[in-house]
């Protein structure tokens, strides 16, 4: 299991949030989006300067570099969909 | 938010919400980017404006409608994520759901994202039991294939949840009808890990002696958490104050002190209380929520606007075009209203000379209020009537988040953040509308910057004008003159975005020292604007809006004005003696004396300085045939016109003070008339310094 943070995850790539290195307000909007232990997040695309798109919980959300190197996420070998329905 | 009809529309002005005896107090709570506002429209129509709700002056729109003979007040709060409020807006909202006495709160709910947007929900849910769901934009989820069984979702929470589509009206009926019954409902408390709870427990115990109107132990938690925020609010409206409550404050610490002793700061207990609603959210969504496209894909839409330059380049485009409709599309409205208005004028002439009017008053009234009312409409009406839907239109779309995703990046390193481009996109409509749109931004600093250098968008009174001198000194006329407005409007925008970015540089780093925020972007998806109906509210609304400034402003300026024209103690009208006066000042600056005074004297309304200016031109008499371009040529360059002054006035057109009601509308969100001066200083100097520069090297070269 690779450890990263978000703002390394390549674009396309899919993992679960490990913790949170951060306190005070942004801790609590980053949790409030979704971003707690273990959920799923899966980064998109990146515009200048930094500013990574990522999907939580079903929506995009952008978050600038500073605060998506406080969210540390790890890499578990691509785990495909079933059949579909999830 | 937005150039929502009810933040810029004619009724604006700040209403205090009233209720009368029988009247339903309903709160509307939401994510951003739910349709909440939407299902707001749908319920209260057209009987809504922004206002007040009882005791504190909020952005918050109200609106009412009929059902089963009583009447129910809607109260809209601004979108939030969460009760654990980060920003002024979400504040509001927090404390409007809280303490704002309604009789049940209606949650919107995303069903593309039910489990995030269930967060709030469940968080209200812990606070009140009067809750029904809305999960809105059914008709999308259905197309995205996420599934979610209502009835399930509604026997777990233990509340009605329906689902809906309020763009296209499906659901309303049932929530209406669901609405006819007071809600009944309990509180439905999240549950945190016992160690949590058994240090609760005292503390909920001696606030059940209190008879406080709300769930004891959320009272407890939000004493517990400590977020001064909340323990104001909780001081304020509920009168608890552990700094004077005795009793209050030995069971606060004994509480605290039990939660360390299991290693749970206040914080860490936020954590908790944050993590239980996010948890439940997902243990329903397993439950309730079957998705059919595991991870679906990026839009495609997106790979094109937010590439790195191809995504600029798109939206400058999309600008450009929407200046070229403007343009192009009030050429004829223009024609005809200028037609109209001249013979209406023609008639109230003879009319006047019936009656035996005074040729002081037949001037004063005909060539005065009649020909500067006559002008602002004919020219500036439809630009306005257009655009202004346009924008809706982009903004309804989902283009103006990608805006900012692109720009981020330089605005951060201008000191400032990338919503700053979206209240700069609301300037550009209406300069007060931005300002009042800069509470998106969360971080005060950032904010005031937004606010600050929000008149360097120049806003839809300013169009008009320019459209108008950029035809006619730098197009050359013919078939591409349109275009060639629309492409010159363009880069005058593009110029004030450069100096808003100069300006974020030089604020930061002197008056409004601090270090960038962190922030978050919601990119919604795409979604078809509403075409039909929200163009024509937008229209209606903004011609009404016009029309109604064009009166209140535009006809006593235009008295003011021939009466400064016509009176002439001494043998010089006042006007030329005041325009004498400036003439120093306007030749520094590649202008004139008279069309400085006409910025001054445009101070109440962008609209009106062109009229002011060719009143000056024909001094005071008849100025005939509004909005003819070809008329409009010959007197300014009979009054000595020439390209220089032309480019000066744009420039200066751009940069220069904001209208007054821009300004009180800065003082207010910023409460210090520092600010204020400010903001009218700053886009003046820079017009200053830009038409001084213009000005030197065209005398120099030209």
């Amino acid at each position: 299991m690779e450890i990263m943070t978000l703002f390394a995850l390549p674009a396309g790539r899919r993992a679960a949030v490990a913790r949170l290195d951060t306190a005070g307000a942004l801790r609590r909007r980053l949790l409030d989006i979704g971003l707690t232990p273990g959920a799923e997040v899966t980064a998109l695309f990146r515009g200048r300067g930094g500013i990574t798109a990522c999907r939580i919980r079903g929506a995009v959300i952008a978050l600038r570099r500073a605060d998506a190197d406080t969210v540390l996420v790890s890499l578990s070998p691509g785990k495909e969909a079933a059949d579909g329905w999830v | 938010m937005g150039l929502t009809a009810s933040s810029v529309g004619r009724n604006t002005a700040d209403a205090v919400l009233r209720l009368k005896r029988g009247d339903r107090l309903l709160a509307l709570a939401g994510n951003p980017n739910v349709g909440k506002s939407t299902l707001f429209n749908r319920l209260t129509g057209l009987r809504q404006h922004t206002g007040n709700w009882p005791g504190k002056t909020v952005g918050s729109a109200y609106g009412s409608f009929p059902l089963s003979g009583r009447r129910v007040v809607l109260a809209d709060t601004p979108g939030a994520y969460s009760l654990a409020a980060r920003s002024a807006e979400e504040a509001l909202t927090r404390d409007f759901v809280c303490f704002g006495g309604a009789e049940a709160v209606l949650v919107v709910c995303d069903a593309l994202c039910p489990e995030r947007s269930l967060i709030l929900a469940l968080q209200i849910l812990e606070l009140t039991g009067s809750v029904l769901i809305c999960m809105n934009l059914t008709d999308e989820a259905e197309k995205k294939g996420v599934f979610t069984d209502f009835e399930a979702l509604s026997l777990c929470l233990g509340a009605p949840v329906l689902g809906l589509s309020a763009r296209s009206g499906a659901g309303v009926e049932a929530l209406l009808h669901a609405l006819e019954l007071p809600l009944s409902g309990a509180p439905r408390p999240l549950p945190l890990p016992e160690t949590a709870e058994a240090a609760l427990r005292p503390l909920t115990a001696l606030l059940e002696t209190r008879g406080l109107p709300l769930p004891e132990r959320w009272l407890a938690l939000r004493l517990l958490e400590g977020e001064p925020g909340m323990l104001q609010a909780l001081r304020e409206h509920l009168g608890l104050d552990p700094e004077t409550d005795e009793a209050l404050r030995a069971a606060l610490r004994a509480a605290r002190a039990a939660l360390e002793e299991n290693g749970l700061s206040p914080e860490a207990l936020g954590d908790l209380c944050a993590a239980a609603a996010v948890r439940e959210a997902e243990a329903l969504c397993r439950k309730t929520v079957r998705r059919r496209d595991a991870s679906p894909g990026v839009e495609k839409l997106d790979r094109v606007l937010t590439h790195t330059v191809g995504g600029l380049l798109a939206m400058t485009a999309l600008l450009a075009v929407c200046l070229w409709l403007t343009v192009t599309g009030a050429n004829l409205p223009s024609a005809l209203l200028s037609r109209g208005l001249t013979a209406l004028g023609a008639l109230l002439g003879r009319g006047l000379d019936t009656l035996g009017a005074p040729p002081f008053l037949r001037g004063a009234l005909l060539d005065g209020v009649y020909t500067t009312v006559a002008w602002v409409t004919a020219v500036m009406l439809p630009p306005m009537a257009i655009f202004f839907p346009l924008f809706t239109l982009l903004e309804d779309a989902g283009f103006l988040p990608r805006l900012a995703f692109d720009l981020d990046g330089a605005f951060e390193k201008s000191g400032a953040c990338g919503k700053q481009a979206l209240t700069m996109c609301m300037g550009l409509g209406c300069n007060a509308a931005g300002v009042v749109g800069c509470r998106i931004i969360d971080s005060p600093r950032e904010k005031l910057l937004a606010i600050l250098t929000n008149g360097l968008m120049p806003c839809n009174g300013r169009f008009p004008a320019m459209i108008a001198l950029i035809s006619l000194f730098f197009s050359g006329g013919g078939l591409l003159s349109g275009a060639a407005a629309a492409l010159g409007l363009t880069l005058l925008i593009l110029l004030g975005a450069a100096a808003t970015f100069l300006s974020n540089r030089l604020l930061t780093a002197t008056l409004l020292r601090g270090e960038t925020s962190a922030f978050t972007l919601e990119l919604p998806p795409y979604r078809a604007p509403q075409l039909g109906k929200v163009l024509l509210r937008s229209v209606l609304d903004r011609t009404l809006f016009v029309l109604s400034r064009a009166v209140t402003v535009a006809a006593p300026a235009g008295l003011a004005l021939w009466l400064l024209a016509n009176l002439a103690p001494g043998g010089v009208s006042l006007l030329a003696r005041l325009a004498a006066f400036l003439e120093p000042a306007g030749r520094l600056l590649g202008l004139s004396g008279m069309i400085l005074l006409a910025f001054l004297l445009g101070l109440p309304a962008n609209e009106i300085v062109l009229p002011i200016v060719l009143m000056g031109c024909v001094s005071g008499s008849a100025l005939a045939a509004p909005g003819e371009l070809g008329t409009l040529r010959a007197l300014l360059l009979g009054s000595g016109w020439t390209a220089k002054t032309a480019l000066c006035f744009l420039l200066f057109s751009l940069l220069h003070w904001p209208c007054s009601t821009t300004l009180l509308t800065v003082k207010k969100e910023t409460g210090s008339w520092g600010y204020t001066l400010l903001a009218a200083a700053l886009p003046t100097a820079w017009g200053a310094a830009l038409c001084l520069l213009v000005n030197a090297v065209w005398t120099l070269f030209g």
